[in-house]
């Protein structure tokens, strides 16, 4: 009988799955060995690390612990914040579709980093500014799209986020329309494009804490987004808290997406794919998405950054805009698949 | 001591002052047209619609349990299920299990066996009948283990196999000491299996108590605006529209 098959214990999908956090961890290590050792100069990776370690004021250790190590661990982390907020929403908002970008969030931070980066407010902060106003403009948006979409229903989630990241792109359009200088504008256009390159450790600060707040906040809320599989009421029937846990895991997700818009601009499509690539390894579970998606999207994000630094050009294609091209397709692949359930 | 008593429980005006009791082992019937308040008033006692009146659970206040305490002595299966995700049958019973903050294998291989889904225990829900997931919502009310499982018309779309199935599974989770109290719109399943019929009419419970009492020409045919047939004496009880 077919059926008994799944029963026994060497059932693939069991196996897959107790191999899942190894296998991702061995090839976060290959990725990142390999993105430190990739650049224009052949650098021994070894040597360098160690010596930059130990600040031996070597060649080797500028140009690893200066240059290539944080904008491996810039793309590893902005990857694994999307990768985490992306299984972390469509969880909460029990839709296969939602992404950070999607639902307004990421155009929030966008918007809310370019106007800090123009008018200059929270000048106390220093270098924070941007990360805090771009979590800002993320929480608004993500808060103000909730409310819109209400009772969470899949065509509606999607129509308020259209509507909410519309008119996020709209503010952001007023804002580059009277910027001060051309080559303002010209900066703010490519750092909205996506890119990890040029920045330094200090860009580390900002995502780390954003990663382990929002992250844990999401984590501390996972049997919510278990229960939430069946529906809010009968998540409410078992005891749990829908409204204060839908918008802690909110929150969450805004930190998230509004320290890595702030950091690396848009980067858009992984946090809407990586979670589709993982849900099948994770037997479908929402809240064991969550882990498995951070580490697929450190994974993508650092290998996408490694195709932008070895495809020879004059100027540099921007990560933002290699994800978006290769997204692209595969979000219509999605659409088209999810037409069915629909129709 | 009752599991469930109720004194002049109202819902705004969807359930007007309902007076009633649920006994250990008891499986009350909650009858009625459509539109009469039964969803409205199980899902008031499951903590999901703000109520006014007196309510106690096992002898406690209803207002002074908390929501975890409330999960665990009251367990609710709403008329409308479906999982966004193609979960395993295993892995949605276990979602049963929130209200203790565990994994109880026991608890959840036993609920299994009880809504006698184990066969498919590995296989997607999506890929189901209709039949084999509402033994599947069941198994997951039951590993919940609540003292009181409220079912919301959890034979609507079934045919007439998996309706005994279902009836009897619950009528089994009844007599553990446990107590169910479940909405239904066949009344000839009701007058079967329930112990006690509560039927209601427009907010209100206009009759309670044997099937004899309640399941009258007179009270059915007011009720339901139709002139229907009542005969308990057949086995199995027949109760239809004329």
């Amino acid at each position: 009988m077919p059926r008994s098959m799944d029963l026994e214990p060497g059932n693939p999908v069991t196996t897959m799955a107790t191999f899942l956090i190894p296998v991702l961890s061995l090839s976060i290590l290959l990725v990142t060995w390999f993105s430190l050792g990739l650049g224009s100069v052949p650098v021994p990776v070894v040597d360098g690390l160690w010596d930059w370690l130990h600040g031996a004021q070597s060649h080797e250790a500028l140009i690893i612990g200066e240059v290539r190590l944080p904008r491996t661990l810039l793309a590893l982390s902005v990857g694994a914040a999307l990768g985490f907020s992306g299984a972390a929403l469509q969880g909460l908002l029990r839709n296969p579709l939602a992404e950070p970008g999607l639902v307004g969030a990421s155009q929030g931070a966008a918007l809310g980093a370019a106007t800090v980066f123009y008018f200059g407010l929270f000048a106390g902060l220093g270098s924070l500014a941007t990360a805090a106003a771009g979590l800002l403009g993320a929480t608004a948006t993500l808060f103000i799209m909730l409310m819109l979409a209400g009772s969470g229903h899949p065509a509606l989630v999607i129509m308020a986020g259209l509507a909410i990241s519309t008119l996020a792109g709209a503010a952001l359009a007023v804002v580059l329309n009277f910027a001060p200088n051309p080559y303002a504008m010209q900066e703010l256009v490519f750092w909205l494009l996506g890119s990890v390159s040029n920045r330094g450790l200090d860009s580390l600060w900002v995502l780390l804490p954003a990663l382990l707040i929002g992250g844990s906040l999401i984590w501390w809320q996972r049997r919510l987004l278990a229960a939430l599989s069946l529906g809010d009421r009968i998540a409410e029937s078992m005891g749990l808290s829908v409204a204060r846990g839908s918008r802690l895991i909110a929150l969450g997700t805004a930190i998230l997406i509004g320290a890595s818009v702030s950091v690396a601009g848009n980067i858009g499509f992984v946090g809407l794919l990586v979670p589709h690539i993982m849900r099948p390894w994770v037997n479908h579970r929402p809240e064991r998405l969550l882990i498995p998606s951070a580490m697929l999207g450190a994974i993508l994000v650092c290998m996408a950054d490694i195709c932008v630094r070895a495809i020879p050009s004059g100027t540099e294609l921007k990560l933002g805009v290699l994800t978006s091209l290769l997204g692209a397709p595969l979000f219509i692949w999605l659409v088209w698949k999810e037409r069915r359930r629909w129709i | 001591m009752d599991l469930i008593s109720a004194t002049k429980l109202s819902v705004d005006s969807r359930v007007k002052q309902a007076c009633f009791n649920l006994k250990k082992g008891e499986m009350l019937g909650l009858i009625g047209p459509n539109g009469a308040g039964k969803s409205t008033l199980l899902n008031s006692l499951a903590g999901l619609e703000k109520f006014t009146g007196e309510l106690q659970i096992n002898g406690q206040v209803f207002d002074s349990l908390s929501p975890k305490q409330r999960a665990r002595l009251v367990g609710l299966q709403p008329q409308i299920m479906d999982s966004i995700w193609s979960l395993s049958v295993s892995d949605i019973v276990g979602l049963g299990r929130i209200p203790w903050g565990d994994a109880n294998n026991d608890a959840i291989q036993c609920a299994m066996r009880k809504a006698k889904v184990t066969e498919f225990a590995e296989r997607r829900i999506d890929h189901l009948s209709g039949g084999e997931r509402a033994r599947v919502w069941l198994a997951r009310a039951f590993a919940g283990e609540p003292l009181i499982l409220l079912s919301d018309e959890p034979i609507a779309s079934l045919d007439i196999h998996f309706q005994l199935e279902v009836m009897k599974v619950l009528k089994g989770y009844a007599k553990e000491h446990h107590g169910v109290i479940v909405a239904l719109h066949d009344l000839s399943l009701a007058a079967r299996f329930c112990d006690r019929l509560c039927l209601m009419h427009e907010g209100e419970i206009v009759s309670q108590g044997t099937a004899e009492e309640v399941l009258t020409n007179p009270l059915l045919s007011n009720v339901y605006g139709v002139d229907v047939e009542v005969d308990l004496e057949h086995s199995p009880p027949i109760i239809l529209a004329k």
